[in-house]
């Protein structure tokens, strides 16, 4: 399975994992949406918010036990919280990630809803190193040698970055 | 930021995993508890007679009903470490320690004239037991919502309210053994009272540092 190969540390195996289950993350997102009556453009959030619990909580996945059912309750809890952020009280049907991976194709450049503010609400150092990792593709030495800071302390930063995206989320809750 | 863009910084991001969160939590209700009884045994210490305390049966309960309720909840908290785990019917352990409670105070009136229950009841130490008990249990009870963070619980609110009954139960345990008060009518009030307060402060601490 390519998230125990991505916990032993392979980066192209989390990368291809990530990328494999967020088809199915947004589907199951935008089917909650719709039973709603709300707009599937907001599905991107829960996507994003549900990827950064995956990526913060990995160590809660045990890995004697399919990882299907892990990720749809990762999924379900992150769509409840989107859905109390805007005020509504919901019940939601537990539902089988299997069920749903066959999932249509998100359109091109999908942006989440609040994520051009999430950017803006990292500090300076923070946003710049995602920047260049993350939008522009650079790696972490070359990140490095641009912003004149050690490897170790991209990584750090990089880190801190993570958290605070999640916690945005969180915050925005109450 | 695009959610490929996400993506490549989730890659990039090779913090170390946190450990996990069952070994997390071994090692919190280990070291709550030890940390707990040493300083109860350094401020405290147990009964001068617990000698011939122990030969009696109420005094015995206390113990009885303290570890079921502890054993019942450090058991339920392992059970919702991770998201998709759905506590059910495993809830009902929750009510195994207010039953053996319960049972003992019907055998408690039904053996002691009526004229006892009121001072019985009310005892000699119930202000004692109420910052006794909560304030042992400030120990296990940071250990344990610390181990928690690590996990990811469906319910954050029901999972710190676990870990308040947990360590409220540790700490009365250690209370017991100092505490004169031995009838069942004094436990199933005041005991319940202390942890009760624990499990309020657990559930708030619950909903604000383990949400995720």
């Amino acid at each position: 399975m390519l998230m125990r190969a991505a916990t032993a540390g392979d980066e192209a195996a989390y990368r291809t994992f990530l990328k494999a289950v967020t088809p199915a993350i947004r589907s199951l997102a935008r089917r909650n949406l719709a039973r709603y009556g709300l707009s599937a453009g907001d599905a991107e959030d829960v996507v994003q918010d549900t990827l950064l619990a995956i990526h913060l909580k990995r160590q809660t996945w045990d890995s004697d036990r399919p990882i299907g059912p892990w990720i749809s309750a990762i999924t379900r809890n992150k769509f409840i919280d989107q859905m109390r952020r805007r005020g509504h009280r919901i019940q939601v049907p537990i539902e089988d990630l299997a069920e749903v991976l066959a999932a249509e194709e998100p359109p091109a450049g999908l942006d989440g809803h609040d994520i051009s503010r999430m950017l803006e609400s990292l500090n300076e150092k923070q946003r710049n190193v995602v920047r260049a990792l993350a939008v522009e593709g650079a790696s972490v030495r070359q990140t490095a040698e641009r912003l004149n800071m050690t490897e170790g302390a991209i990584r750090v930063t990089l880190h801190r970055a993570v958290k605070t995206l999640s916690a945005i989320y969180r915050e925005s809750d109450k | 930021m695009r959610t490929d863009d996400l993506i490549e910084a989730l890659v990039q991001d090779r913090a170390a995993v946190a450990g996990k969160p069952r070994a997390a939590l071994s090692v919190a209700v280990t070291s709550g508890a030890l940390i707990a009884a040493i300083l109860f045994l350094t401020v405290l210490g147990y009964r001068p007679d617990i000698a011939t305390a122990a030969e009696t049966y109420r005094f015995l309960f206390k113990f009885v009903f303290t570890l079921t309720l502890a054993a019942t909840m450090i058991w339920l908290i392992f059970t919702i470490v991770r998201p998709e785990a759905v506590p059910g019917l495993r809830l009902l352990a929750l009510a195994a320690a207010p039953v053996l409670i319960i049972l003992a105070v019907v055998a408690e009136l039904s053996v002691m004239p009526s004229s006892t229950w009121m001072p019985r009841l009310i005892g000699k130490n119930w202000w004692f037991c109420l910052t006794v008990i909560p304030s042992l249990a400030i120990v296990p009870l940071a250990a344990l919502l610390t181990a928690l963070r690590r996990a990811a619980p469906a319910d954050p609110g029901l999972a710190g309210a676990l870990a308040g009954l947990a360590s409220g139960a540790i700490a009365a345990t250690l209370y017991a053994s100092h505490c004169t008060d031995d009838s069942p009518l004094f436990v199933i009030t005041w005991y319940s009272i202390a942890i009760g307060l624990v499990t309020i402060v657990g559930y708030f601490a619950g909903r604000r540092w383990l949400a995720w």
